[in-house]
């Protein structure tokens, strides 16, 4: 921030050095993901007769085709589709769900204080920071009770529970900031609580709810000790399904499969990032900086 | 009537999931931490004969020291390498939004995906070790993956590439809310750049310090699936954490108690770093 005088030469070889470490560290970040691009498009025999970073002589889809399609992860020959779609059919209803409360909790939590409230959220943000080894346990025994912990809507129950401390600290931090003279006003107006809501804290909510449902969709969508924790075989998120494919001890690695499975797992939350980053980074700061 | 009630309706039913799910569900964990439960929970009280077992455990003992070795590491280069990246992008570069984009893209990968792309790299035989070889040097060995004393180091690495961009972005916001009219005082003054940034901006930071340790511990003590996904905890379990041995006793050797017990000690570390943190934070705000 601060400016400096320009032009002299020492300066310029400044301005050169501080360009080069910043695009040194660009290529850093970068490198993985290219290694991880050029091997899921090489063949095993390249792979074998070649080094990381050699680009691919013949490129072929293969190994995607074969990752999507017809891979062997646990005792199926199905590649990862499935999975892929078990973490979508996941993901839209605990998102949905948890920023849904969230926005409702917060909304109480900002503009309907009561004697007690303030208690209740410092609980629930406390909430946020418990490492969930503490609740793994009684959750699969509680899943086992209710009969889920064979489907979907088990780990949907979960992502929704767990994801509530979250969502509604977003939508409380947002809502404080409102004008409460906003509120009365149409209070004294005669609106109720939920008119409220709809009529003058929603319209003006649409950032906040890109936020929480980007952080919320990574989040879930990312998470893997849920997945591995409460599902088995054909429910496991994808996550889970990747993991499977790169640590089972087969006889022949295929690390091009492996890469172009990998790619296929992060691609939603890398176009969610690369369509809405504002939002992410957004959330990432505020999720950081609490209370 | 009803309209007066119906803030606490709303929030009736989080309330009550808290109260299960998290704090109920705590309790139950504490409690079989103290009974002999194997693989299936058993409600005879035993005091606190787990606690005692673990800490005989040799396997406990790595996974605690891997914890402070992984995690002082980790901490430590998230921080430098965030801040300068942060104090760099900071001075009016042209192409920032660019160069902040792909800092930040690692953190929308899932662990699993990261570990994927470090284990392929990291693999001796034909990741960078063969690179290197090929390049000249043909006595080059990287073999810390499958290096008892080595493997997690490489655990660092991967988490020390996915969470960086996090600390910069921490550490950008708090050099951009930096008040100018210091600075700039400092430099009428005849004050240098590099001395404005150790004796005033860096200074000015602590806050951020504060809450980039806080995040990256809690970070640090939950860590989990890079462990599963790059190492598997081996070579043995010389790259365990305390989250994998959780995970291998609760529920893979069906030693619940055990597993409860190491999950109640992850809980006391976290929580002997938040509470004091979320404390402070509070009382800031409503004293602010």
């Amino acid at each position: 921030m601060p400016e400096a005088i320009r032009q002299s030469p020492s300066e310029v070889a400044h301005r050169i050095f501080i360009y080069g470490v910043l695009l040194l560290f660009a290529v850093y970040f970068l490198v993985p993901f290219f290694v991880m691009f050029i091997t899921s498009i090489k063949t095993m025999d390249e792979i074998r007769t070649g080094t990381l970073i050699a680009l691919p002589r013949q490129p072929t889809l293969e190994p995607w085709l074969k990752a999507w399609g017809y891979a062997t992860i646990g005792v199926t020959n199905e590649g990862i589709q499935g999975f892929f779609w078990n973490s979508i059919r996941m993901v839209i209803p605990a998102v949905l769900i948890s920023t849904f409360i969230g926005a409702l909790n917060g909304y109480v939590l900002s503009k309907w204080r009561f004697k007690g409230s303030d208690t209740f959220f410092a609980m629930l943000l406390l909430g946020c920071f418990i490492p969930f080894q503490v609740i793994l346990l009684p959750m699969a025994r509680t899943l086992g009770f209710l009969g889920l912990s064979e489907s979907m809507w088990g780990l949907v129950l979960v992502h929704t529970v767990y994801g509530l401390a979250f969502t509604t600290l977003f939508f409380r931090n947002y809502y404080v900031a409102v004008p409460s003279e906003l509120v009365n006003a149409a209070r004294i107006d005669g609106a109720g609580f939920f008119r409220i809501f709809w009529r003058i804290m929603l319209p003006i909510s649409i950032p906040i709810f890109m936020v929480t449902i980007i952080w919320q969709t990574t989040q879930i969508w990312n998470d893997f000790l849920f997945g591995v924790c409460f599902s088995t075989g054909e429910t496991q998120p994808i996550t889970v399904a990747l993991n499977n494919l790169v640590n089972t001890s087969s006889a022949v690695k295929e690390y091009n499969v492996d890469m172009a499975a990998a790619i296929i797992a992060a691609l939603p939350t890398l176009f969610v990032y690369f369509v809405a980053g504002k939002y992410f980074v957004r959330g990432l700061t505020a999720g950081a900086v609490k209370g | 009537m009803l309209e007066a009630a119906l803030p606490k309706v709303v929030i009736a039913p989080s309330f009550a999931i808290m109260i299960i799910f998290i704090y109920g569900f705590i309790l139950w964990t504490l409690y079989i931490s103290t009974t002999k439960s194997t693989f299936l929970p058993t409600y005879d009280f035993v005091g606190l004969v787990q606690y005692a077992k673990l800490w005989r455990i040799e396997r406990w003992w790595v996974a605690c020291r891997n914890l402070l070795v992984y995690g002082g590491l980790f901490i430590f280069f998230c921080t430098i390498l965030g801040l300068l990246l942060a104090i760099f992008l900071d001075q009016k570069i042209r192409i920032e939004g660019a160069l902040r984009t792909i800092y930040l893209y690692p953190l929308a990968l899932s662990f699993v995906v990261t570990g994927t792309a470090w284990k392929w790299i990291l693999n001796p035989g034909l990741g960078i070790e063969r690179l290197v070889r090929e390049m000249g040097w043909s006595a080059f060995t990287f073999d810390w993956l499958v290096t008892s004393e080595m493997s997690i180091y490489c655990v660092v690495i991967a988490a020390v590439w996915q969470s960086t961009g996090f600390v910069m972005a921490m550490f950008l916001a708090g050099l951009r809310s930096i008040d100018d009219s210091i600075i700039k005082a400092a430099q009428v003054d005849g004050a240098g750049l590099r001395r404005i940034y150790w004796k005033i901006i860096i200074p000015s930071l602590r806050p951020v310090f504060f809450s980039t340790f806080i995040i990256l511990t809690h970070i640090a003590i939950k860590s989990f699936d890079l462990v599963v996904v790059l190492t598997r905890g081996g070579p043995g379990y010389s790259s365990d954490l305390p989250a994998t041995f959780m995970y291998a006793y609760a529920f893979t050797r069906g030693r619940l108690a055990m597993g409860a017990a190491s999950a109640m000690l992850m809980f006391a570390m976290v929580m002997a770093i938040i509470v004091p943190y979320l404390y402070s934070e509070l009382r800031r705000k409503r004293y602010a």
